[in-house]
């Protein structure tokens, strides 16, 4: 079972289609024991980062979520999802991320960059690599200094960017991995098998 | 850097593909699940659906269509036609598509786009205009070109940007369905005041036409006919692309 992060940040269907069209059963969680027992999570999110971590932590999620990592429970980021998972973001300097990852995210700017990046640009990522569907504004700059990772994969928009990470029992996408064609459906699948 | 798109159009009629699309192989060549299906794997970047339904069963027809489209394609997808007010907008949002286009409704109406970018976010609005060429330059006409406006369409774009649009699709009604490529000159004025992506449409005959539009200023180009009467595949337009040298996603 595939437990989808549900908090009010988003619309979960498109996920939803894309865990059933690969044949995998999924349910939406909102409860803490619920996101602590199930095997594989993932947490959406689509949105501004104050409200998505303001909504973690006042229906007690944000905690329930350290629980799990520090339990080596898989956990999967997508979009803003990822961001979540680390430290926290110029977009709401007061609301704390996850904090499972050092590091935060910032605004993309400069000379005639359109803002939001919206649409589909090359990620390395090894053999994972491809072409992904991406919608945000703020990015994650790169891999923290030190930290272990299996595989780490950049894409650029003005300069390189976190794209997508596994590390362990966590994952994450800046991408949508669930509108990113036969590439985004495969990864998806890949990165359910992360532990 | 962003790939350059492309997006086949398909018009909907209560939940049924019109303007016949001659894929081989295909059961049925009506079912806009099917064909949906059907570029995302060939290499489609996005799809467009633009629903030509009247009455007032349009909008449940519209949302089991995107619902069950959802379940099928795996990259974006913008419907359009007939969206007057958020309602409407969220029912199609909620139903699975990533993007809603407005077109007449907001010229009557611009508040229109400042609502739909205020609820769901600007990279949820698509703006369609429709534009024709007269003496006085190019004037955005409305209902599916039938009516002129006084606007122009610098003046509309701009104001479209400041409300909120997050993208433009923009058609010449004078190369609409002619073949005889994109109004290069239309698109090189638009793409000048614009911060948001631009998308051609109207007028695509051949891959040529796709890389001087994307040369002028589009970031995306749109076509219906050329591809489902099978006279050009995504695959191989994207091919020819590459070859010109224009970064698309490979297929």
């Amino acid at each position: 079972m595939i437990g989808i992060v549900d908090y009010g940040c988003g619309n979960l269907k498109s996920l939803e289609n894309a865990l059933e069209f690969l044949g995998l059963a999924s349910r939406r969680m909102s409860g803490r024991d619920e996101l602590l027992a199930v095997d594989r999570l993932i947490l959406p999110g689509v949105g501004n980062f104050g409200h998505a971590g303001a909504e973690l932590a006042k229906r007690g999620l944000a905690d329930a979520l350290r629980e799990r990592a520090a339990q080596g429970g898989p956990l999967l980021g997508i979009c803003l999802g990822m961001q979540l998972l680390f430290e926290g973001s110029t977009e709401a300097p007061g609301i704390p991320g996850l904090g499972l990852l050092e590091g935060g995210c910032e605004r993309f700017a400069g000379p005639g960059l359109k803002v939001p990046h919206m649409g589909w640009s090359a990620v390395d990522f090894g053999d994972l690599s491809g072409a992904a569907y991406f919608v945000h504004s703020y990015f994650i700059p790169g891999w923290p200094e030190g930290r272990p990772a299996e595989s780490v994969g950049l894409a650029s928009y003005g300069h390189p960017f976190l794209a997508a990470f596994r590390s362990g029992a966590l994952g994450g996408f800046q991408f949508h991995p669930e509108k990113s064609g036969s590439y985004g459906l495969n990864l998806l699948k890949e990165a359910l098998r992360w532990s | 850097m962003v790939m350059k798109r492309i997006i086949p159009c398909l018009d909907v009629k209560a939940g049924r593909v019109v303007k016949g699309v001659n894929f081989v192989n295909l059961v049925d060549s009506g079912d806009p699940v099917e064909l949906g299906a059907r570029y995302d794997a060939e290499g489609a970047d996005e799809l467009v659906f633009l629903d030509i339904t009247a009455g007032i069963e349009r909008r449940d027809t519209a949302v089991k269509m995107v619902a069950a489209v959802a379940r099928a394609v795996f990259i974006p997808f913008t419907v359009g036609g007939g969206i007057r007010e958020v309602a409407d907008a969220e029912a199609l949002l909620m139903a699975g598509c990533d993007k809603v286009a407005v077109n007449s409704a907001a010229v009557r109406r611009p508040e229109l786009i400042t609502e739909l970018a205020a609820r769901f976010g600007s990279q949820c609005v698509v703006l369609a205009v429709d534009v024709r060429r007269y003496p006085e330059g190019l004037r955005v006409v409305v209902d599916a070109g039938r009516t002129p406006t006084r606007r122009s369409m610098e003046d509309w774009l701009a104001e479209a940007q400041d409300r909120g649009a997050g993208e433009i699709m923009l058609t010449s009604m004078d190369r609409d369905g002619t073949g005889l490529g994109y109004d290069l000159d239309a698109l090189a004025a638009a793409s000048q005041g614009l911060r948001i992506p631009l998308i051609a449409s109207g007028g695509f005959g051949m891959a040529s036409h796709a890389v001087d539009a994307l040369t002028a200023g589009a970031d995306a180009v749109l076509a219906a006919g050329a591809f489902h009467t099978g006279g050009f595949t995504v695959r191989g337009l994207k091919e020819e692309l590459a070859r010109a040298g224009v970064e698309v996603r490979p297929c």
